[in-house]
């Protein structure tokens, strides 16, 4: 079968900096993936990449078989993939359910005129959006807080809220940047159950995060990135064992011993 | 609601129900920015250039050209809008300082032209015996018709408005000024949607103007200068420019100070100097958002 | 042949009608670019773009005006005591408007200066009235021939100035320790704090800073092209426009583009229509925002540059 996400190639440079060096990775369809790699390794360069967020500088991304390079990244969200931000970048001034009514979004139509003449069509889909974002306020736990302002949640819930927006326009893909990262072991539990449940749903997962043991849970194929460079590839078992990961991580002195 | 309606039976003094008039006309403006700065987060220190296009459009169209004013009218709004949307496209492309600037520039601009272009606009003195509003053979001439008028398409702008604000797309603006990256992450067309309610934003000033036009009969470009721009700001920001009410607030009080500061005549531009001050100091919200506190906190206890 | 003589006669008088308005447009370019500078004093340490810039120009104007006319002291003295007074009055609104802040949103930057500005022109109106003053020239006014053009001697000084200013700051920001610390703050804000420098300080520094370079602009330009309260405005803006133009956080490339603009704006008032001039910096300084807001010198040789 076709892979949802393919990234051929992939570079990007900032000024003389190499952030992401000739990456190419596969994503199939209902595989939860995981990019790993140490600070400043290119992960959150390439989900910048494949959002449209900050284009790359050669290579190319598909989704589903079609190119996405040069769309912006409305479009791509658009199109069927959704994320979340390592600085948690939620609507702080907007109350939870609204920030999850935002994630509905690329999946209803109406548009200013049809809202500034309350026509009937505008109010049904409004009720719509409301029952909708409700019901996954619901599915993640955040139903009690769903009139506070997103800005008033305690810190590990806020990263919940994200993913539930995220999850909220319906995603075929999710990319997931450091989701557990700030969260206790517990939260990180639930949260990686969260994820499970997405998946289950339907939802394909790439996923980038330093909590390894989460990782290793949950990912299905794990690719390692060293200094914007693919370094290996494989089921979570083989990454663990593999010298090239281990040297990266602990590094070049390590090696003698 | 109420309010509007008996006010003119209790106060029948056609000087006050005039500064009535014009709080009306300023509001029609200042709802429309507050829409702009207040939800969707995108300043603009230029909106007096709409204003002044709708009242030129309507002004010129129904002397010069002897359009009656209703047609005009529509022509002024389609002229604004298509402003508008040319110069929003590559000034919202813009940021903070840079729209500010690049929005005060433009204002600038129209500005010097409204001067300079004398065979069209009649340049600084202006020109007049712009012709009253007549529906039918009934002619807005009393300032009590006038009221009525301007206070009715406020009270529709205002409903406009409001309806934007609680649907998809006014919750869309609220994200573009919350973190514009997610909101585009979210499948907002972020371009689209600033463009859109600066559009609609200058049609709102594009009525108000052509009312201007109408009501005082004669204009010229001392009225449509930078001063008036911040001054609009002023309204919002001291009303408080997260929410509609706030800004419709502010206006009334801005329209209101002079009045009570009569003699200080010349001194308002300091008096609203220092009001913007010390509300940007000391609450930024606006007096809205005070109201808004202080119900929160004796809804506490 | 004959038909010939005209014409040249024609082209020789346009060439130094050129030169003539070109000189001009260096005369007022100077002072946009002074108020660039003073713009990117205050941009680099502090992130803030100052909406009331101008309005240091027309305080530095103004108080030479009333220094020279009604107290009646001589020219040299009067000068350095309008700068100072400016320069107070920048520290106090750096004191006022922008030191309460705690955490401000760029919006809420923008409306604070722009309510500080109008506070000063409100100021300025109480103390000075609505009139226009003018200054004498600090020489004489006798134009002095140079090739085809005349040239005021005031050009002179105005252009002498600029050039001791920019000097001056070079020098400042190289060799001072108080310099150093400023160009610090411009380039890392947080690692400029964590060596020690006073950030808080610096900024007050560079808003009095570019209040004093703001009142000498202001000073030397009154004697021609005279002063009134609501002058500051339009020169702020059109000082914005040469500060993005020279690529804004560049200092020498704003006193480039504020030569630039003032010349064009100069040839465009001259051979097309005075009635536009005031639109031309402005529809500039719109081009720029719109095509490269990173200014004409772009962003790899900015860092170059800043580096005064
Ligand atoms: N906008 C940018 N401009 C310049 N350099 C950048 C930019 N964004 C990232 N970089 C650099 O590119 C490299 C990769 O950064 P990236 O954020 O992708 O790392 P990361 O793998 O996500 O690291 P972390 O685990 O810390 O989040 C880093 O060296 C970073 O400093
Ligand atoms: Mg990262």
């Amino acid at each position: 079968m076709e892979p949802i996400l393919e990234a051929i190639n992939l570079s990007k440079r900032f000024g003389g900096l190499v952030a992401v060096s000739d990456v190419s990775l596969k994503v199939e369809t209902g595989e939860i993936k995981a990019i790993i790699g140490p600070n400043g390794a290119g992960k959150t360069t390439i989900f910048n990449a494949i959002t449209g967020v900050d284009p790359p500088t050669a290579g190319e991304i598909r989704f589903k078989g079609q190119k996405l390079n040069g769309l912006k990244p409305y479009e791509i969200a658009s199109q069927g993939i959704s994320r979340t931000f390592q600085n948690v970048e939620l609507f702080d001034n907007m109350s939870v359910l609204e920030n999850v009514m935002v994630g509905r979004h690329p999946r209803t139509f109406s548009g200013l005129l049809s809202a500034v003449f309350h026509l009937p069509k505008a109010i049904a889909e409004e009720k719509a959006i409301r029952d909708d974002a409700m019901e996954r306020l619901a599915f993640v736990g955040l139903s009690s807080s769903a009139q506070e302002l997103a800005s008033k949640l305690p810190f590990g819930q806020q990263r919940v809220l994200e993913l539930a927006r995220a999850w909220a326009t319906d995603p075929e893909l999710l990319l997931l940047d450091e989701p557990a990262a700030g969260l206790n072991s517990h939260e990180a539990t639930v949260l990686a159950d969260l994820i499970l449940k997405i998946r289950e749903k339907g939802t394909t997962i790439l996923l980038v995060e330093h909590d390894m043991e989460l990782v290793m849970d949950i990912s299905d194929e794990i690719i390692v990135l060293n200094y914007g460079k693919k370094i290996a590839e494989g089921k979570p078992e083989e990454i663990q064992d593999n010298q090239e990961v281990i040297k990266a991580y602990l590094g070049e002195d390590f090696k003698g011993r | 609601m109420l309010v509007l309606v008996a006010l003119p039976m209790v106060m029948r003094n056609p000087y006050y129900l005039g500064i009535m008039v014009f709080m009306g006309i300023y509001s029609l403006i200042t709802i429309g920015l507050s829409l702009l700065m207040g939800y969707a987060g995108q300043i603009s220190l230029g909106h007096a250039a709409f204003f002044a296009t709708g009242a030129y459009t309507s002004g010129i169209l129904t002397t010069k050209a002897h359009l009656s004013p209703l047609p005009a009218f529509l022509a002024a709004i389609v002229l604004t809008a298509c402003i508008a949307f040319l110069i929003g496209i590559p000034t919202l492309r813009l940021k903070g300082h840079y729209l500010a600037m690049a929005t005060l520039g433009f204002g600038q601009i129209v500005y010097v032209a409204l001067n300079a272009s004398v065979d069209f606009t009649g340049g600084p003195s202006g020109f007049g015996e712009i012709p009253r509003i007549a529906l039918g053979n009934l002619v807005v001439e009393s300032q009590l018709a006038r009221y009525c008028l301007v206070w009715a398409l406020v009270v529709i702008v205002l409903l406009f408005s409001l309806n934007l604000i609680h649907s998809r797309v006014g919750r869309a603006l609220r994200s573009i000024h919350s973190s514009e990256l997610a909101a585009n992450a979210m499948g907002v067309n972020t371009s689209k949607y600033k463009i859109q309610v600066f559009v609609l934003s200058a049609i709102y000033a594009s009525i108000a103007g052509s009312l201007y036009a109408h009501f005082v009969t004669f204009i010229s470009p001392g009225s449509f200068d930078l001063e008036f721009s911040i001054l609009l700001v002023t309204m919002v920001v001291v009303g408080g420019m997260a929410n509609v009410w706030g800004a419709l607030l502010g206006t009334v009080l801005l329209t209101l100070l002079p009045e009570f500061l009569r003699g200080f005549k010349d001194y308002d531009i300091l008096i609203y100097g220092s009001t913007l001050l010390l509300i940007m100091i000391f609450m930024p919200e606006g007096l809205f958002g005070l109201v808004k506190k202080l119900r929160s906190v004796r809804g506490r206890m | 042949m004959i038909g010939l003589a005209p014409i040249l006669e024609s082209q020789e008088m346009s060439a130094s009608i050129i030169l003539q308005l070109i000189l001009s447009g260096v005369t007022i370019g100077s002072i946009y670019a002074m108020v660039a500078l003073g713009f990117n004093i205050i941009y680099n340490s502090t992130s803030i773009i100052n909406f009331a810039q101008g309005e240091f120009v027309m305080l530095g104007g103004m108080f030479m005006v009333s220094l020279v006319g009604p107290l009646n002291l001589p020219m040299w003295v009067a000068f350095p005591i309008a700068v100072l007074a400016v320069t107070l009055i920048g520290t106090a609104f750096e004191r006022l408007c922008i030191h309460p802040l705690k955490m401000p949103s760029v919006l809420s930057l923008i409306i604070i200066t722009i309510a500080g500005s109008i506070l000063l022109k409100g100021g300025a109106m109480f103390a000075w009235g609505k009139e226009t003053f003018s200054l004498p020239h600090f020489s004489t006014e006798k134009p002095i021939l140079l090739l085809e053009a005349t040239i005021l001697p005031q050009t002179v000084w105005i252009l002498g100035i600029i050039g001791m200013v920019v000097l001056l700051l070079a020098l400042f920001f190289r060799f001072t320790i108080v310099g150093k610390a400023m160009r610090a703050c411009a380039a890392n804000r947080p690692a400029a704090s964590l060596v020690g420098i006073n950030v808080k300080r610096i900024v007050l520094l560079s808003f009095a800073l570019s209040a004093a370079i703001g009142a000498i602009a202001g000073i030397i330009i009154t004697p021609i092209s005279l002063m009134d309260y609501e002058r500051g405005a339009i020169l702020g803006l059109k000082g914005f426009g040469a500060a993005v133009l020279g690529g804004l956080g560049n200092p020498m490339g704003a006193v480039v583009a504020g030569f630039l603009i003032g010349i064009v704006e100069s040839l465009c008032a001259g051979l097309i229509s005075s009635h536009y001039k005031d639109a031309v910096g402005l529809v500039v300084l719109l081009m720029v925002l719109f095509i490269k807001p990173s200014g004409l010198f772009g962003s790899a040789q900015v860092s170059k540059l800043k580096k005064f």
